[in-house]
């Protein structure tokens, strides 16, 4: 129950998120593509959100342009390589593949690497036991009852 | 038995997250003072544009102003570097650099603005006001050539050498530190 009361809560500012709908395509499959393209695309003023879901001046006018390209026929990968070409891979939320991003991919796996390479070097270095001092034998000697 | 004594080696092990907080601390101070004086910024982008011509585009005067309009033919073969300023009457970190400008520009280096979603009697009250650096000054009301520049907020400041190359951008206000330590020293090299 409370949770369907705080649902009811958020729901406008949902609605206030999403951005005027003289803005929007009038073709509801048109517009669906237009907002899955713009739910990838980073709002360069807050950064952590997409410009679907900012309120920001700036992802509203990339909002228009994605609308607009798209409806000049242009399709999905030519309207993000418009975009990277501006702003560069920062604007995909999802970064593309490269040398330095596949860097950082492989980071996880090269610390794995690194961590094991680290165990097995470890076991193959065998600590010698140190030999006994005369007063450890003695006392062992004493324990074991051989005097 | 022999591992419970500290060998040399251990007490090493033991001083490690000291030594590592000692660094973080230090990349920290050097970080915030960077944050001070604006040589750092932790939300900074660098531009697509770097190494690369502005895209093509033309934009006419501000209405009421002398000065002529920005287009990017003006912007190949210079005399000398050039900087490219984004503004706008309303924002308020341009005023915060407007000096900046009015010295550099005394200075003889060419500064070409673009005014960016802005009103023009707002931007001649805003330079009649304040003082005018620019030679050049184009009217951008709907941001379009900013969007083409890669521009995300107003101030933006970029470098561009006598190809008329980009070579530097910043995005914010300039202050004097960002004057001395980065513009004029690439003012010289590309000069």
């Amino acid at each position: 129950m409370r949770r369907l009361v705080f649902a009811a809560l958020l729901a406008p500012g949902l609605a206030l998120a999403a951005f005027l709908p003289s803005d929007r395509l009038a073709d509801p499959a048109a517009e669906e593509r237009a907002q899955s393209i713009g739910r990838e695309v980073r709002c360069m003023v807050c950064q952590g959100q997409s410009i679907e879901d900012s309120d920001a001046d700036l992802a509203r006018d990339l909002r228009r342009i994605i609308r607009e390209r798209l409806q000049a026929g242009d399709d999905d990968g030519t309207i993000r390589g418009y975009l990277q070409n501006r702003y560069g891979d920062f604007i995909l939320l999802r970064p593309p593949f490269s040398l330095a991003t596949g860097l950082l991919w492989a980071t996880p796996l090269l610390a794995l690497l690194f961590g094991l390479f680290l165990i097995r070097r470890r076991r193959a270095v065998v600590v010698p036991a140190a030999p006994l001092t005369a007063e450890e034998r003695a006392r062992l000697d004493q324990l074991s009852g051989q005097s | 038995m022999s591992d419970l004594t500290p060998r040399p080696r251990r007490r090493l092990l033991l001083a490690a997250p000291l030594g590592v907080a000692a660094l973080g601390g230090l990349g920290f101070w050097y970080m915030l003072s960077g944050l001070q004086n604006g040589s750092f910024n932790p939300r900074g982008v660098p531009s697509a544009l770097l190494g690369r011509t502005p895209p093509d585009f033309t934009l006419p005067p501000v209405e009421g102003m002398s000065h002529p309009g920005l287009s990017s033919a003006d912007l190949r073969g210079l005399a000398r570097p050039v900087l490219v300023n984004f503004w706008a009457s309303w924002c308020v970190p341009c005023i915060i650099e407007h000096p900046q400008f009015m010295a550099l520009q005394a200075e003889g280096v060419p500064i070409f603005g673009v005014s960016y979603k802005d009103r023009a009697e707002d931007a001649r009250q805003f330079l009649s006001r304040r003082g005018d650096p620019f030679t050049r000054l184009g009217a951008d009301p709907p941001g379009r050539v900013a969007i083409d520049w890669g521009v995300y907020g107003v101030p933006e400041t970029y470098l561009l050498d006598r190809q008329g190359i980009i070579r530097w951008r910043y995005a914010g206000p300039i202050t004097a530190e960002i004057m001395n330590e980065d513009v004029k020293p690439l003012l010289r090299r590309h000069a």
